[in-house]
């Protein structure tokens, strides 16, 4: 075994790792998970606009300083 | 305004710092490229001086560009994004101020060396040793706020945005260290570690993917949080992203060999080079269309939203220059392209396209939030800037189209008896008009951000007069 058998196993397992992430990616299993995910940016907008003063600083002034 | 103290609390100083000094070094920057743009038409504007002539202005143009205003952007949208996904605080304040003063630092130093000839003559990779050192230090400083930021989030999973702007730390890193490895002779001269065509590899495979983690991946991290915050719907196909990162970081990092085409880089090298690049269309078109697709439903709103446009606009450029890449990268074609303007003007609807126009929208989006406004100052102004922007960078793009594709036929016409038609300096006569052309296009662009440095002024301005409105008020209540 060369380096160049090496080399063809890299690029094998480069493309079975993808594959993978796609399955991983697409399965149904993870559907509604990557859903919740997608909604991350959102999750933060009530809690966050009570918590900062009308400057943008932080309301919890020793937590930032 | 309510005054229940809530977690999470953020810290927005930072963000602040960055954000506006990203509109300071766009000014600087833009103003230094649509100086030597006008160069190339009056020559003599050059002033007779070494420090103010085009070979040392040019790398201050773009590494102000791409380091100075690109990277501010960067620093200000990750920090924010980071802590907005994941509902913490930004870990290490005092690491992250250092940050900021140490990025600041290292473009005055920049700023100082470039134009006294200081350089170590690496595309994109200038400064020298000692500016080198600063930059892996602020650059590691980076990288563990950002990620002990992570460590501290609420939820499980990490939003694909921040893998986009983690994969851009990480591997700026990996890419500025082995690049810049040199034996220094003094303080301001140093050879570089590798000799050859393996140094002209070494500098591509950094070059290339500056422009795709620098000046793409962390770009992406900011369209995946900022279209879906803009356009106030989730992501088009969160799947889709998943496979979009993996393949978009999986691919970029092989394509730096096709600025090496038909040079001392062995044979193979350039066509694995040229194949990646064709490949790497896949990714970046998953990507864009994963972004356009975001407004699926609310298309409507581009005709208010001016920020949403900047965003969609940006995105266009962000597919047909990479469409155009690729194409370029084609051997057959770059024999035509490669050293003519079709390049600048390739890069050019990349940087003034995408990453200047995505910034912008990112940054009219996050300025107001950080300054406790409900939006800009103003939004007219919003709208007369995304005008400017967009009809510079057309201007722009196809005069270096148009310039490109004359040089490279010109370059090529042989006689019957084998002798060159034209002589160099004929096909830098026929460039005139195009230069011409160009530098109209920059000013255009430059003056759209002229109006952004007064519209984010007076956003700034009125959030601290709020401020003390509202002290007034509560002590008139009290």
């Amino acid at each position: 075994m060369d380096i160049n058998d090496i080399r063809g196993l890299a690029t094998l397992f480069a493309l079975i790792a993808f594959v993978m992430i796609g399955y991983w990616a697409y399965s149904g299993r993870n559907k509604q998970k990557f859903e919740d995910a997608a909604s991350l940016p959102f999750a933060d907008d009530a809690a966050h606009k009570q918590s900062q003063n009308s400057d943008g600083t932080d309301k919890n002034e020793g937590v930032i300083k | 305004m309510s005054t229940a103290t809530l977690q999470p609390t953020y810290n927005y100083k930072v963000v602040r710092q960055f954000a506006i000094m990203a509109v300071v070094w766009a000014i600087v920057g833009m103003a230094m490229g649509l100086f030597i743009a006008t160069q190339m038409v009056f020559p003599e504007l050059n002033l007779d001086l070494p420090w103010t002539s085009f070979g040392r202005l040019r790398p201050l143009h773009t590494n102000a560009v791409i380091f100075a205003f690109g990277g501010c952007v960067l620093f200000a949208t990750s920090y924010y994004v980071v802590q907005r996904t994941c509902q913490a605080t930004l870990a290490l304040p005092g690491l992250a101020a250092f940050t900021f003063w140490g990025w600041q630092l290292v473009i005055v130093l920049a700023a100082i060396t470039l134009p006294l000839g200081i350089t170590s003559s690496k595309e994109y990779a200038e400064l020298e040793w000692p500016i080198d050192i600063l930059i892996a230090v602020v650059w590691v400083a980076y990288a563990i706020v950002f990620f002990a930021t992570i460590m501290k989030r609420k939820a499980k999973h990490i939003y694909v945005a921040n893998w986009f702007f983690g994969a851009f730390i990480i591997t700026v890193a990996v890419l500025h260290i082995v690049n810049s490895a040199a034996l220094p002779v003094t303080m301001t001269k140093s050879y570089s570690a590798y000799a050859g065509a393996m140094d002209a590899m070494i500098q591509w495979w950094y070059g290339h993917n500056a422009v795709g983690f620098f000046l793409t991946a962390g770009f992406l991290g900011m369209m995946y949080y900022f279209v879906p915050k803009q356009a106030e719907r989730p992501v088009y196909s969160y799947r889709l992203s998943i496979v979009h990162f993996w393949a978009l970081v999986s691919l970029y990092i092989w394509a730096g060999p096709h600025h090496l085409h038909y040079t001392a880089l062995p044979d193979w090298a350039q066509s694995l080079g040229m194949v990646m690049s064709l490949v790497l269309l896949a990714p970046s078109w998953g990507g864009m269309i994963n972004g356009i697709m975001t407004l699926s439903g609310a298309w409507h709103k581009l005709r208010t939203d001016p920020i949403l446009r900047f965003l969609v606009v940006s995105l266009s450029f962000y597919g047909m220059s990479t469409f155009e890449g690729p194409m370029m990268a084609i051997k057959t074609v770059n024999a035509l392209s490669h050293y003519t303007d079709w390049t600048i003007g390739h890069v050019h609807s990349g940087a003034l396209g995408w990453v200047a126009m995505v910034s912008f929208g990112s940054l009219y989006h996050l300025i107001p939030k950080v300054c406790g406004r409900e939006q800009m100052y103003s939004v007219g102004l919003i709208n007369a800037h995304f005008w400017l922007a967009t009809i510079g960078t057309v201007l722009y793009v196809v005069a270096m189209w148009v310039n490109g594709i004359t040089q490279g036929l010109m370059w090529r016409a042989v006689n019957n008896d084998g002798t060159l038609t034209y002589s160099f300096v004929e096909s830098v006569t026929a460039s005139e008009f195009g230069y011409a052309v160009r530098a109209i296009g920059g000013a255009f662009f430059l003056l759209g951000v002229f109006l952004m440095a007064y519209n984010v002024y007076r956003t700034v301005k009125s959030g601290n007069e709020k401020e003390g409105e509202v002290q007034a008020s509560s002590a008139q209540t009290a």
